[in-house]
């Protein structure tokens, strides 16, 4: 590994992409990624790696671009947030069918409207079910491991599906703080080049993506998903293999002294550091509290959550978006449907909270697990909302 | 941990600061985060920056409302932001002002630790521009021993490159004429 340096975590983000042999970067800015974009950029244009940067017009030409360079069998990496992903959307599902492993970093911003550029999570939830690999990062170093590893995993033969890395705008992107890169040759040892299962060349012409009737979709859609669920023993393998060469080791559900903890904490990306925190203020004030996080939120890691909260007797799920007119925030309400059949399940107290920058600090977790114990039934809360 | 808030304007390079006083941390061994307060950037509009800078690993990511340090670059900002607002009962206010610091205490009705520098008048002298980001640096080096001075000379030649030594200096000059308010 190389020293540790200071740096800005979006400029980390792009520096990472620069240490895996991409062959094209479509990128359109948008705050709080255009660090990721402009420093991307950087490097191509400076001739530190040979790619190639594709100045597109607009997110859906973006992640158009990264199909067809990664269906001619490149290795392509785009960035997006809010509204990029947005309007990403209408090509992300076909990017999956089609498996194609295009990597991207998605820096969590609030979507319109009204407009509003600071973090939470409610640009990804959308694009929940479009079949991609959707991870998400806790802090700088993560941005850097999980980037590299992105290729890996999403160009894997037994996986061969686009992966989505969250990071938090602002909370991460505009960070500054001690990173580590693995250097080069490390990065080169761990990382392969793509082999693709098939590409478009015109000396051996061939269809990607095409029409099916009424008589084949279904079994298309049922193969997706398939898919998609069987990757998470590949994923699991491929940080283990990471865990073994760097130190850091990853899991699809990260934990924290939940061991026989009554209360659980549950968090995806970067508030679980500061959840972190107020777990041990809660300790040290004698309270059995502790913290799970999903860093793999497809394919969903339903065993490993299991094995988390074995034995808590109430889960406090930490929701930074809206389902409007639903039955709770996405991740309470997912983890809620998955463990409807769990006869010892705990209960489950889902909050959303941290909309659109709404800062959460350490006193604000305190408050919300205090709040839970209180309450009677599982129905989903606003925390922090001025009435 | 030591957590301070700079106040400027925009423009005024406070995010720099924040920057380079992160990377002299880090450089250091230490653990330390830079960020500003995230929003819209406008020029000349009152910002705000922070710094935690640590010898552990530092796990909040939330804002920083009771500093133990407040910076104000810009003098016009004070008695038009409320600078020592959640500011620690032992805390250090960090003024450029060519005021005096009765004036100051005065003016802001403040009690507690206070150091004063004219940093602008450096920054017109050295760097010939009005801009105190740097000059500032120095004085809270000097007041508040976060790190060493020497640190600061990395980030600084990366940062700044042909006109590296002139910020040097002036950094250095207000690390000399700081003055602890009695």
């Amino acid at each position: 590994m190389g020293k540790i340096v200071g740096m800005e975590v979006g400029i980390a983000a792009a520096e990472a992409v620069g240490l895996c042999n991409i062959d094209v970067a479509a990128v359109y800015p948008i705050t709080p990624q255009s660090h990721i974009a402009e420093h991307l950029s950087d490097i191509v244009h400076d001739g530190r790696i040979d790619a190639e940067f594709i100045t597109v017009e607009s997110e859906h030409s973006s992640i158009s671009a990264c199909a067809g360079a990664s269906a001619t069998g490149a290795r392509a990496y785009t960035a997006t947030s809010s509204q990029g992903l947005m309007l990403m959307h209408e090509i992300l599902p076909i990017v999956s069918a089609m498996r194609l492993p295009v990597v991207m970093g998605n820096a969590n911003r609030a979507i319109s409207g009204p407009l509003n550029i600071w973090n939470d999570h409610t640009d990804i939830m959308p694009q929940r079910d479009n079949g991609w690999i959707v991870m998400h990062a806790e802090n700088g170093q993560e941005v850097i491991d999980m980037t590299i590893q992105s290729f890996k995993i999403a160009e894997h033969p037994d996986i061969m599906l686009p992966t989505v890395l969250n990071m938090d705008g602002f909370q991460l992107t505009h960070m500054i703080e001690p990173l580590e890169f693995p250097l080069q040759e490390e990065v080169n040892a761990f990382l392969p080049d793509r082999v693709p299962f098939a590409t478009l060349h015109p000396d051996n012409p061939l269809s990607m993506g095409c029409f099916n009737m009424p008589d084949i979709f279904m079994e298309t859609m049922k193969a997706k998903d398939v898919a998609l669920l069987n990757s998470k023993k590949t994923i699991v393998k491929i940080w283990n293999e990471w865990g073994k060469m760097f130190g850091r080791y990853y899991k699809p559900v990260e934990t924290y002294k939940n061991k026989g903890a009554e209360t659980l904490i549950l968090t995806m990306g970067s508030m679980g550091e500061t959840a972190s925190v107020a777990v041990d203020e809660l300790r040290k004030a004698g309270q059995s509290v502790g913290l799970v996080k999903i860093r793999l939120w497809r394919p969903f890691p339903l065993e490993e959550l299991r094995a988390a909260i074995k034995g808590c007797k109430t889960l406090v799920v930490m929701d930074r978006a809206v389902s409007f007119g639903g039955a709770g925030g996405p991740v309470g309400t997912e983890i809620k449907s998955l463990m409807f059949h769990d006869q010892d399940r705990p209960r489950i107290v889902d909050f959303i909270m941290g909309l659109g920058g709404r800062d959460v600090k350490v006193e604000d977790f305190i408050a919300m697990v205090e709040r839970a114990a209180k309450k009677k039934d599982e129905t989903y809360e606003y925390y922090g909302v001025r009435e | 941990m030591i957590e301070i808030r700079w106040h400027g304007r925009g423009g005024q390079g406070a995010v720099t600061s924040v920057e380079l006083l992160a990377l002299a941390a880090i450089e250091e061994g230490k653990y330390a985060q830079g960020f500003p307060a995230f929003g819209p950037e406008r020029r000349g509009a009152p910002v705000m920056a922070y710094n935690r800078v640590s010898d552990k690993p530092i796990k909040i990511r939330s804002g920083i409302y009771d500093p133990d340090v407040v910076v104000v670059l810009d003098p016009s900002l004070v008695g038009l932001v409320n600078v020592t607002e959640g500011l620690k009962p032992d805390g250090l206010l960090i003024i450029n002002t060519s005021k005096t610091a009765p004036a100051i205490r005065e003016q802001l009705k403040y009690k507690g630790k206070l150091a004063t520098v004219d940093a602008t008048h450096i920054a017109r002298e050295e760097l010939g521009v009005p801009i105190a980001n740097t000059t500032m640096l120095g004085a809270v080096m000097k007041t508040t021993k976060v790190l060493k001075l020497a640190s600061l000379d990395e980030p600084i030649k990366e940062r700044f490159g042909k006109i590296a030594d002139r910020n040097k200096n002036a950094l250095k000059r207000a690390y000399d004429d700081v003055k602890l308010a009695k």
